[in-house]
């Protein structure tokens, strides 16, 4: 039971875990806490209804029992007035016979009556006295007159034997008799014992009197015998019962045959069949003797009903007993009726309780289901975490692996061993990019990835990520290009590491698969996007370039290199469209900058157009899983592992945007997505642009320049770069309409534009014949006009062809695409010779020398306790330029820090005696907010300093665990370099907050 | 004749390097330190290797006073040393008397006094081994510089 109950609070917990989880607040419905109580819900519920079915019996079976009861009563009261009513109107009958007899017998001097008219008249009477089986009239004649009588009759008295009576005080011999009962006659009343009884009582009465009944002479049925005295005379009032028995001249007697008559009269009523009738003498209560019916007892004998009879007879008493013939038979309705009910009743409780089972085993497979999916979440958190964790494991000894190799590499090598050096380095490379993405990916997942939000230049951004792939497109001939809307602000806050990953990535691809053509790069604002029948308008307008371009590219198309595209959406209409809403919208841009100010952000839409081999249809609805290639041949043929889009997806997700492609094998691929940028504040703008390392020359401002290229894409990019050097572009369809221009500009038009420059594409130039380039050139040149600077623009160039070039009049230079507005400035900055002093090496991109020049002329302050740790990493320091200064504990390190000091960054040892790097941080880390406090609450413009205290604190520590790291980061360290150092490593650390931050003292 | 000279201590170095690293008993930051070494800082490596053996000296007298002074040793302050011997030994390379230092900080730990005796008795060999081999490399190169000393006017 313990440990029952120990399950479900178990159970419980969890599920409160999963509430929680869930972060909705959800009860347990009334069934599922009853859950335990559902079978006796049930049990308790076909028990009430077998109850209450058996009392719907019970009230429908007493209800039928009553209506029999009722029936019964009535119809054995119906037969008991009936035979009452019949009987008396026969007893009346044989009253009025009896007065008749004293009226014409006695009180006629001569009798009026014989045995001859009697049995007429009575015959004749009969129907009267349908009870009757027949009447007899029988004659007082004492012992003395017995002699006279028998004479007078001529036969002797006889006893019911028929036998000569024996001798007694008085005779009743019938004299008259019906017919029916014509063998009583001359038979003596008195011998008989009941009739005797009769007359005696009779006599005395004055009234009809019924014997018992019993078996009659002749039919031996049961009967009674009904007498009624005769008096002689009239009595008087009120007669004594001796005045009575004096008068009394005879008896009339009747025989009632109480069977066949009852029977006979039942027989006319209705429902015979079913009742059962007995009539009893109950005149000795203790013992009734039976007049009609079997007296053996049938029928049903649980219900009887009984009737009193009054035959008119005060001394004898009788009744009526009814009962029904068969039994009550089964009420099959009740029954019915209640079966049913118990059924349904039934039915429907398991019915409820199959529902209810059910819902708890749905809501149970849902918690369970909860559950699982908690667990399963869970174990992916752990997962990626797990490979987060792995592959920074990895990645820490593989640095070591690479850095031994470019050290080996330096050393004196055979050429085998050379090679294999390489390989293995190029081998390891691949693998640490792997394991890089491999993090990302695990990162992305286990949601520890977090984006930056810093103010950052996107044309800068893409213009680094071209210049990664110029030497990959320009060895395989492709035209790589980027364009950016002018609508896109210069500067956006977001994640730019993030950004160049995804930019990086998609172009990767791009190149890796993409053998002639071009790759082109654009970004235009995704809001407020024009109907295509507007853009479908401009490019009419434009009707007569467009034009040129198809009939001079013959079977091409209207993209940056004559390729088809995958997504001709994207091509030159809505490039065009783009163009030219742009400049009708030149005018309108400053209010429009300004509703812009209103919004936050910014949606871009970066798209990504290639002309390479396309993705296989079947491919393309699993391009964005993880380690999926179009097919396993593509890794064979293009190397990489699938997993790279995968993770631009994540990133363009997080970012807030959305990544989509159109595909068309052997067309080429367009990939774009959208992300949300913030837009930078002003005040902040002008701040951050200083920093920004890229700032374009601004020599080129107001300079005109014409661009001859046949491809108004191509055209539009390279418009596009020189704008951004300020430069007011026109742009001409071949080399002829260039040097026209530049003729009519020369002889009439003065206002029209004067090119300080002119770029041609080398593919107009092939086309164009050029002779009457270098002629038209030689007019302007004549005409006494500053001779434009001719560059050629080109993708790859033959030494022939440069040769060529410079014949041509290209002797200026040439620029080698892809085009970025850097590299045209520089090239420019040749050209014109205005340019004085070169941008600082941002060409070569070696490690040390980078790092060199972050680090160089920095003051770094050293904190270890181990002396040798300290010399090694204030050697690795110097190496790089830096001045160090070292600091044996962490209480040195705080009194060389107090404030004001003129260090730039601090590399500190976690494991320090008496004061440990955490806790040295945290005490620097409260100095400086003391320090800003009062410096903000003083004079805060006054001292010229921006920038708040914040000395970059570095940890160094020998294991860069993942919770060491955090708490580096909890105490207020900016990063942490292992140790010992590796320049890579250190490089990595540096370079985080001496390139984004600008020097805080300076 | 001199500069064959150079080259066979140009080749004494590197047998030398090579035998200390296939021994495992330098690694990889070794020759990170031999890089810091530049005409700024000359005797770079040397300075920091005699600091290291400086250091490590008084170290282990402090590791085998701390065994040897009492029965019950203070576990802790060893620690705390075996911590400073092992950064310091990782950071100028010394890639096999760290792992012994591992190796006796994790007795230390279990505050097995046997182990930790054993450990200290490999240490210090290990020690000898490694400043005997590094003062080895020490003198070929002094004689390179010498050599490179001599050969330079030659060049002129």
């Amino acid at each position: 039971m313990g440990l029952k109950l120990k399950q479900s609070y178990h159970h419980s917990a969890v599920a409160v875990k999963v509430n929680e989880q869930m972060g909705t607040k959800r009860g347990y419905t009334f069934i599922q806490s009853n859950r335990a109580w559902l079978p006796k819900f049930l049990l308790l519920w076909v028990m009430v209804m077998a109850f209450l079915s058996t009392w719907i019996y019970k009230k429908m079976d007493a209800d039928n029992k009553v209506r029999r009861k009722e029936v019964l009563s009535t119809m054995c009261e119906q037969r008991a007035r009936m035979l009452q009513d019949q009987f008396s109107v026969s007893v009346n009958h044989v009253h009025a016979l009896a007065i008749l007899v004293s009226t014409f017998h006695y009180y006629k001097d001569s009798s009026a009556i014989d045995q001859e008219t009697f049995a007429e008249y009575t015959a004749r009477t009969a129907f009267e006295r349908p009870l009757l089986s027949g009447v007899a009239y029988a004659e007082r004649v004492r012992h003395s007159e017995r002699e006279k009588f028998e004479r007078q009759h001529g036969w002797t008295i006889k006893t019911m034997k028929r036998e000569p009576s024996p001798i007694r005080d008085e005779y009743a011999p019938v004299i008259f008799s019906q017919e029916t009962v014509s063998y009583i006659e001359s038979l003596d009343m008195m011998s008989g014992e009941e009739d005797r009884e009769n007359i005696l009582r009779a006599r005395a009465t004055g009234k009809a009197v019924l014997t018992s009944p019993f078996r009659l002479l002749g039919s031996h049925h049961l009967g009674v015998v009904l007498t009624f005295p005769v008096y002689k005379s009239k009595l008087p009032p009120n007669p004594t019962v001796e005045e009575r028995i004096e008068a009394t001249a005879g008896y009339l007697g009747g025989a009632f045959d109480v069977e066949s008559l009852v029977e006979n009269l039942l027989g006319q009523l209705a429902g015979n069949q079913a009742i059962l009738v007995n009539v009893y003498d109950i005149t000795n209560s203790s013992d009734h003797l039976i007049m009609y019916g079997n007296q053996n007892q049938e029928g049903d004998l649980a219900l009887l009903h009984e009737s009193k009879l009054d035959f008119g007879d005060p001394f004898r008493k009788h009744q009526m007993i009814c009962r029904y013939h068969q039994k009550a038979p089964t009420s099959w309705t009740a029954l019915t009726t209640a079966f049913l009910f118990f059924v349904i009743c039934l039915l429907v409780g398991y019915i409820l309780y199959g529902a209810a089972i059910h819902i708890v085993k749905v809501e149970d497979d849902f918690h369970e289901m909860q559950e699982l999916m908690v667990r399963a979440e869970a174990a992916d958190v752990a997962k990626s975490q797990f490979l987060a964790t792995v592959s920074h494991e990895i990645r820490t000894p593989m640095n070591g692996i690479l850095g031994m190799l470019a050290l080996l590499l330096d050393t004196d090598l055979s050429s085998t061993q050379r090679d294999y050096a390489q390989t293995a380095q190029a081998c390891g490379k691949a693998l640490i990019a792997l394991i890089n993405e491999v993090l990302d990916r695990a990162k992305i997942e286990a949601g520890k990835l977090e984006l930056e939000n810093v103010p950052f230049d996107l044309r800068s951004i893409l213009d680094d990520v071209l210049s990664l792939f110029s030497e990959k497109s320009r060895k395989k001939g492709l035209e790589l290009a980027v364009f950016v809307s002018d609508k896109v602000p210069e500067m956006v806050m977001g994640d730019p590491g993030r950004f160049r990953q995804i930019i990086t990535n998609l172009v990767g691809n791009s190149v890796k698969f993409t053998e002639r053509g071009h790759i082109l790069v654009k970004v235009h604002v995704a809001e407020n996007p024009k109907p295509i029948d507007d853009a479908k308008a401009e490019t009419c307008l434009n009707g007569g370039l467009d034009e040129g371009a198809l009939i001079s590219g013959g079977r091409q198309f209207n993209t940056l290199s004559g390729y088809e595209a995958a997504d001709e959406q994207n091509s030159w209409d809505s490039f065009q469209h783009l163009v030219t809403a742009e400049a009708l919208q030149n005018d309108a841009s400053v209010r429009m900058t300004d509703a812009d100010e209103a919004f936050q952000s910014v949606t871009l839409m970066v798209s990504v157009e290639d002309t390479g081999i396309g993705i296989p249809l079947i491919a393309q609805d699993r391009v964005f899983m993880p380690f999926m290639q179009a097919d396993s041949s593509t890794s064979r043929n293009y190397g990489g592992t699938g997993i790279g889009l995968s993770i631009t997806k994540c990133l363009v997700e997080l970012m807030g945007g959305h990544i989509s492609f159109i595909s068309r094998p052997q067309v080429g691929s367009t990939f774009s997505f959208t992300t949300a940028f913030g837009r930078c504040k002003k005040a902040s703008l002008s701040d951050t642009k200083k920093s920004n390392a890229e700032d374009l020359p601004s020599g080129f401002r107001g300079l005109k320049a014409i661009v001859v290229d046949g491809k108004p894409v191509r055209a539009a990019v390279t418009r596009y770069h020189l704008k951004r050097l300020g430069m007011l572009v026109e742009v001409a369809n071949n080399v002829k309409i260039a040097a026209s221009a530049c003729g009519k500009n020369g002889s009439s038009y003065g206002s029209k534009i004067q090119p300080d420059i002119v770029l041609v594409e080398k593919d107009s130039w092939l086309s164009g014949e050029d002779g009457s380039l270098s002629l038209r050139m030689l007019d302007c040149k004549q005409n006494g006009f500053k001779l434009p600077k001719m560059i050629l623009l080109a993708t790859n160039i033959t030494n022939a062809e440069l040769e060529g070039a410079k014949a041509a009049g290209f002797a200026d230079t040439t620029i080698m695409k892809p085009l970025r507005a850097s590299m045209v400035a520089a090239c420019l900055q040749q050209v014109l010779g205005t340019g004085k002093k070169r941008q600082p090496g941002k060409g070569i991109l070696n490690g040390s020398s980078v790092l060199g020049s972050l680090l160089c002329g920095k003051k770094i302050l050293v904190v270890d306790d181990n002396m040798v740790n300290r010399r090694v990493a204030a050697g690795a320091l110097k190496k790089f330029g830096a001045a160090v200064e070292c600091a044996e504990s962490g209480k040195t390190a705080l009194k060389l820090l107090q404030l004001p000091h003129s260090f730039d960054a601090c590399f500190m040892d976690i494991q320090m005696p008496e004061m440990d790097g955490f806790e040295a941080t945290r005490r620097i880390r409260m100095m400086e907010s003391q320090a800003n406090e009062q410096m903000n609450g003083g004079a805060d413009e006054g001292s010229g300093r921006k920038d708040e205290w914040h000395l970059p604190i570095l940890a160094m520590t020998a294991d860069v665990i993942h919770a060491t790291y955090e708490e580096c980061l909890k105490c207020g360290m900016d990063g942490y370099v292992s140790k010992p150092f590796e320049e890579e490593n250190l490089y990595q650390a540096v370079a985080k907050f001496f390139k984004t931050k600008p020097i805080s003292d300076s | 004749m001199l500069g064959l000279a150079a080259d066979r201590l140009r080749a004494d170095t590197n047998r030398l390097l090579a035998f200390l690293f296939h021994q495992g008993i330098l690694d990889e930051q070794f020759l990170q330190l031999q890089q810091l070494e530049d005409e700024s800082s000359p005797n770079f490596v040397s300075e920091v290797v005699n600091i290291y053996f400086h250091e490590s000296e008084k170290l282990l007298r402090n590791l085998r006073s701390l065994l040897m002074d009492r029965e019950l040793s203070d576990y802790n302050k060893m620690g705390i040393h075996l911590n400073q011997f092992m950064g310091s030994s990782s950071s100028i390379g010394a890639k096999r008397i760290r792992n012994v230092c591992v190796a006796f900080r994790a007795a230390s730990e279990q505050n097995n006094r046997a182990g930790c005796l054993r450990a200290l008795e490999l240490l210090e060999h290990e020690y000898c081994f490694l400043k005997n081999k590094l003062h080895e490399l020490f003198q070929i190169q002094q004689q390179r510089v010498l050599a490179a000393g001599v050969r330079y006017p030659m060049q002129n």
